[in-house]
């Protein structure tokens, strides 16, 4: 276990360095001078050399990037140019609300998805099959916010069922805290949920091959425990590190969700950011969501190690 | 319907002798592959005879017709200014077609060449490129698209670029997996055996035994490639207005859901429609390419 931790961390070393290097590189595309660009509309002399000594921009490239670096390892990810506050702030008070959608986008997405696949697998070939393939196309093809979209009108408009936007803080009321969430949370999953059921079906449909479950089925045992005690639990295995990277896909979808349900979230910060040309946090929050991809990663990977009997052996 | 059928009997007439054509004859077999095929197909027709099918122009506003429901004169209803919505759908195909064309040609003229320099040379290069692959593969897809598409600027172009870059890696990936299978088998030995230079082998030998699944991942990417399109235009950062783009439109569809729901229904089902032909067409180019695959 403990060579294996070591060899997976020596790989991300890289990995890290080089989406640092992303991450700082972004600031070179503007176009131009980037204290001129940073100064916005403010065009006074003074403050572009104040912005240029400040952001070391009279220094040479690496000189600059050794400084970023340095101070992200500090925990400093530069400071927001609209609110003036410091970006790693902004985003650990943002960071809890995207969390809690994508968790339910999980929730949602876990429970559709391997129980259609589950399903779909054991009819296999059956009209039941075609539609659980057809809701799998379906969930690939429909844009999250468009979807967003015709949930807010049959939802909010027609029945007035659920509130179209906002969000509401768990901690001061968890029912309209869910009820602000329910339809993101199901917009937001129902791609993964797709993902999920198409890798559940073919990891069922591979375990249902096995000898095991000939031998299982031969013993005369119930079809259904057949399925969830023989097939389920081993066609899990590779699902379950898929949920840990799916769980990162979903912090970076819910830039879109967030948008469209006006929810004060990571992704509407980064939205945010770009329109207000607040590039310190769009580098914060691609720098987050990279660090926060890689260290699922290393925990999906650590979870397979776990899982996995024949790995540990 | 008919089209497919004739197809479908005319290519059961050749000699069963290439493997393209093998697959070629399972691509026309598959139903919905077919109908992807034929749905796009009549997009890329609407999208470059626009001028000819839509009927008013994308810009023209009709300050009598505001938001005003679909009807015999508007089919899709009209928008917040009086404008046409099916004819803004119509233009907006070109700006979605192309990006997702554009993006892909993108990702594949630098993702091929480094996947094939990567796993062909091997050693430390391939361990470099693969380490700065991981890295761009640690930056979602879209947080990239959205950092780059910020720092370059907002316009359709720059959007196209960022979708293109972000969209790179699992090229790169992929022809280099393939390229590693690729160039242990003895047809590539024997042509480095003879001593044919390496850009040859390279070009020759290597390349059009993999260009099937890179086929197949670029048609999946195209689908992939116009939802970011529209999501980067929904957010702004793509087609700027008043030209239109179906995320774009959606944009503005949002301030008026429940007066015009209408102007939300139409651009979203376009993008829905093209999307899910592309993912019918690449999962039947993925069946038809490769038949052990489930």
């Amino acid at each position: 276990m403990l060579t294996f931790l070591i060899r997976r961390i020596a790989i991300i070393i890289p990995t890290v360095f080089f989406v640092s290097i992303i991450v700082f590189g972004l600031q070179q595309l503007l176009p131009g001078d980037p204290a001129l660009a940073l100064a916005g509309e403010e065009r006074d002399p003074q403050v572009i050399q104040f912005l240029r000594h400040k952001y070391h921009l009279d220094e040479p490239l690496p000189v600059r990037y050794a400084l970023w670096a340095k101070g992200v390892l500090q925990g400093d990810l530069g400071e927001s140019i609209r609110i003036n506050q410091p970006v790693l702030d902004l985003v650990l008070e943002k960071l809890p609300v995207t969390a809690e959608l994508a968790f339910l986008a999980l929730l949602f997405s876990l429970s559709i998805g391997i129980t259609s696949g589950v399903i779909s697998a054991v009819k296999n070939g059956t009209l039941i099959d075609y539609g659980a393939n057809v809701f799998a196309l379906w969930g690939l093809s429909t844009p999250t916010f468009w979807l967003g979209f015709l949930l807010i009108i049959l939802f909010s408009v027609k029945l007035g069922w659920l509130p179209a936007s906002g969000f509401v803080p768990p901690t001061e009321n968890l029912g309209r805290n869910l009820a602000t969430l329910v339809m993101p949370a199901f917009v937001l999953g129902n791609a993964s949920a797709a993902v999920l059921m198409r890798h559940t079906r073919s990891a069922m449909l591979q375990v249902m091959n096995a000898d095991y479950v000939r031998t299982a089925r031969a013993k005369g045992l119930d079809e259904r425990v057949v399925v969830l005690k023989h097939g389920l639990r081993n066609a899990l295995i590779p699902v379950v590190t898929l949920g840990a990277l799916e769980f990162g896909t979903l912090l970076s979808g819910a830039v879109l969700t967030e948008q469209v349900f006006t929810i004060p979230g990571f992704g509407k910060l980064i939205v945010d950011a770009v329109f207000n040309r607040d590039y310190a946090v769009v580098q914060g929050v691609v720098l987050c969501t990279a660090t926060s991809y890689i260290v699922l990663n290393l925990l999906a990977d650590i979870a397979y190690f776990l899982i996995n009997p024949r790995l540990r052996a | 319907m008919t089209a497919i059928l004739a197809a479908e009997t005319n290519l059961a007439e050749l000699p069963d002798d290439q493997p393209w054509r093998r697959a070629l004859r399972r691509l026309v077999r598959r139903r919905g592959a077919m109908v992807g095929l034929a749905v796009v197909a009549f997009f890329v027709v609407v999208a470059i005879f626009a001028d000819h099918v839509a009927p008013y122009g994308p810009t023209a506003t009709d300050w009598g017709a505001v938001r005003k429901a679909p009807s015999l004169a508007h089919w899709f209803g009209t928008d917040e200014i009086g404008r046409d919505v099916l004819s803004r759908v119509i233009f907006g195909a070109r700006a979605s077609l192309m990006a997702g064309v554009i993006s892909v040609l993108i990702s594949l003229s630098f993702g091929v060449p480094i996947g094939l320099l990567s796993g062909y040379v091997g050693g430390f290069l391939d361990g470099l490129l693969m380490r700065i692959i991981d890295a761009m593969l640690a930056c979602p897809f879209l947080i990239l698209a959205i950092a780059l598409a910020a720092f370059l600027g907002p316009n359709l172009t720059n959007a196209m670029i960022a979708i293109g870059i972000s969209a790179m890696p699992p090229f790169v990936r992929l022809t280099r997996a393939q390229t590693l299978s690729t160039k242990v088998e003895d047809y590539v030995e024997a042509a480095k055996a003879v001593g044919n230079p390496h850009l040859r082998i390279v070009l020759r030998h290597i390349l059009p035994n993999i260009l099937a699944p890179i086929m197949v991942q670029a048609t999946l990417a195209i689908a992939a490639a116009i939802i970011a399109e529209a999501a980067l235009s929904f957010l702004g950062l793509g087609q700027q207005p008043p030209a239109p783009s179906w995320g774009s439109m959606l944009n503005t569809a949002k301030n008026f859901l429940d007066q015009a729901p209408w102007m939300a229904w139409w651009p979203g089902l376009a993008i829905f429609v093209v999307v899910l032909s592309f993912n019918l067409l690449g999962d039947g180019l993925r069946d038809a390419l490769d038949p052990k695959h489930k």
